[in-house]
């Protein structure tokens, strides 16, 4: 269980983290999403007392992270920039970790077997490739068989291998009751894993949410309609909770809050010509978009081409929420 | 690396039964620490040339002497009036550097590399990290120098034998400015421990080390003369100095007032680690 109030980070003017409350239960995977450098990172280092907070608390399992005599059994960490020392190997490397707990050799050897690090235990971690290195932060992380489980963009540079592995592990980790709490801005992957999602953008709070909610906020389930005659169309379907938008001299219009059925049944009954009749549930891809568009740090000069092939996407696939 | 490890959940060790809590204390964390520095390489080698140095100097020194005592040539002043221990000791010039960067090395290692975020999320309280670092490096460069300058003057004291230098173990004072000089080195490693800690930068760590122990001494030269020896006698080097001269001159400190001295840079370095520690984000 983490706990954050009021959370805030800043870095002179600049407001990396600002006044974040949220909460991350256990038994679940929460993702935590947004764009670069929306102070995901920042978070998770005031998490575990690398940063202090400038404002705010968060605590882990009731209290601050220093605050626990054994902080190793209450959160294992991987943090997203490098936290060995390359001319350590591995074995050693989480055998200095386990000593600071009087944490059994046995229980070394036990998480490097899980993550399958065997044949490299004792060789010098900075020959490591990437991959071998997350293997081996998320090894420490797991040390102290912590309740608490906190990843830092776990998938970053890992081949589809090492993404189905880290993919089965969160999930393994939330079944056995363990708050699972992992970072990405990359809604695909979090789309995959995570049941509640923690939404953040320039250091803001933009959504606490289920993956379902947040494709149901984000506009829901829209159908295209294309007929004769659009105007009294629009007419003939407009009523309480039902949003209607289109362009003027368009035969096209969105319709939010009808099925396409109900659409058009309404349209034979008026006998107006449907050319086309498609459904379309925003995918979580877009909905993520959507919500973090103002809060972007960096925007691309392209961003509004990329926002419209990625409309397009998202129809013809027409969605990977569900998967 | 592409094997897929299946996900054994380490089912027998969650929830059900009580786990054994694992609590941080000093004692583990001086474990930790002693561990993660045998486990380098670097420890191995700078450890090695730093008693390389001591003996190698020491014993070199030596030579010179007898060799300029016997050519006749003029020798430096302060060479006449100094004894075996002396020379031995002149090693330790070059230990320090040695035992200094591997000082340096040991905390501002850690944040060149990142390993500093590891240690601190497993001892979040921080200063036992400092604590601990200073103390099982401090314990083994004592080990090491002290070593090194008794090896340097007990194989070395017989190439004196019959000069004016010549004196023995038992001689006055000559066990004790050795056991003076191996402290000496040991807390000029602390020293480095420290400025490590608070410049986290290898480089920056080493070139205060280098600067306070080498450079200063020769800046407070330009210092007008009657500022010199109130000043002078108190600088960290020749505070440490004194700490192992066999005989001290009348402007210098004697032994013990120079251990408090250097002592007292060492505790400063170490409390200003310790504030930078305690209070920045690492």
């Amino acid at each position: 269980m983490i706990e954050a109030h009021q959370l805030t980070k800043r870095y002179g003017e600049k407001t990396a983290v600002d006044r974040l409350d949220f909460t991350v239960r256990p038994g679940t995977v929460t993702g935590f999403l947004g764009p670069n450098g929306a102070g995901k990172s920042t978070t998770m280092r005031m998490i575990v007392g690398l940063d202090a907070p400038t404002g705010g608390s968060v605590t882990v399992n009731g209290r601050r992270y220093a605050g626990h005599s054994a902080p190793l059994q209450e959160v294992g960490a991987l943090l997203e920039a490098k936290a060995i020392h390359p001319g350590r190997s591995a074995f050693n490397h989480l055998m200095a970790q386990a000593y600071t707990h009087g944490i059994p050799r046995r229980r070394v050897e036990e998480v490097i077997a899980m993550t399958g690090l065997q044949s490299v235990a004792r060789k010098r971690a900075g020959a490591f490739s990437l991959g071998m290195g997350q293997r081996l932060g998320i090894a420490a992380a797991l040390l102290g068989d912590p309740a608490t489980i906190m990843l830092d963009e776990p998938v970053n540079g890992l081949d589809p291998e090492g993404v189905l592995w880290i993919r089965n592990l969160l999930t393994a980790l939330a079944d056995e009751g363990r708050t699972v709490f992992v970072s990405s801005h990359l809604m695909s992957e979090m789309a995959l894993v995570a049941d509640h999602l923690i939404v953040v953008g320039r250091g803001r709070l933009l959504a606490d949410t289920t993956v379902d909610d947040l494709v149901r906020q984000a506009g829901g389930d829209t159908v295209k309609v294309v007929s004769a005659d659009p105007a009294k169309l629009r007419e003939l379907l407009s009523g309480a909770g039902v949003e209607i938008s289109g362009r003027a001299g368009s035969e096209t219009l969105e319709v939010t809050g009808l099925s396409a059925r109900a659409i058009g049944t309404k349209a034979a009954a008026a006998g107006i010509a449907v050319y086309e009749l498609t459904p379309r549930s925003v995918s979580l891809e877009q909905a993520f978009m959507e919500l973090t568009r103002d809060a972007v740090e960096y925007h691309g000069s392209t961003a509004a081409d990329d926002r419209t092939a990625v409309e397009d996407h998202g129809t013809a696939e027409k969605t990977g929420s569900a998967a | 690396m592409s094997t897929v490890t299946a996900v054994q959940a380490p089912a027998e060790s969650a929830a059900n039964e009580p786990r054994p809590v694992h609590k941080v204390t000093a004692a583990r964390v001086l474990r930790s620490e002693w561990a993660k520095l045998w486990s380098l390489r670097s420890t191995w080698i700078t450890l090695g040339l730093a008693l390389l140095f001591v003996v190698a100097f020491g014993l070199i020194s030596l030579w010179h002497y007898k060799s300029a005592l016997h050519s006749g040539h003029r020798m430096d002043p302060d060479m006449v009036t100094a004894t075996a221990a002396d020379l031995a000791l002149f090693g330790t010039n070059f230990g320090q550097l040695a035992l200094g960067v591997l000082g340096v090395l040991v905390t501002a290692g850690e944040y060149s590399t990142g390993m500093i975020r590891s240690t601190l999320v497993a001892v979040p309280t921080r200063l036992p990290v400092l604590w601990a670092k200073t103390a099982v490096y401090g314990l083994i460069a004592f080990v090491v120098a002290t070593v090194g300058v008794f090896a340097a003057f007990l194989f070395g004291h017989g190439i004196v034998a019959g000069t004016p230098a010549a004196i023995s173990l038992s001689g006055a004072g000559v066990a004790r400015s050795l056991l003076g000089g191996g402290l000496y080195l040991a807390l000029v490693g602390v020293i480095g421990v420290a400025l490590g800690a608070l410049l986290r930068s290898v480089a920056g760590g080493i070139s205060v080390l280098v600067a306070t122990l080498m450079l200063v001494p020769g800046l407070a030269e330009l210092l007008p003369t009657s500022w010199q020896n109130d000043i002078n006698r108190y600088l960290p080097s020749n505070a440490g100095g004194s700490m192992y001269t066999v005989h001290h001159a009348a402007q210098t400190l004697s032994p013990g007032a120079g251990l408090a001295v250097f002592a007292g840079w060492t505790v400063l370095a170490l409390a200003g680690a310790a504030y930078r520690l305690r209070n920045t984000d690492a």
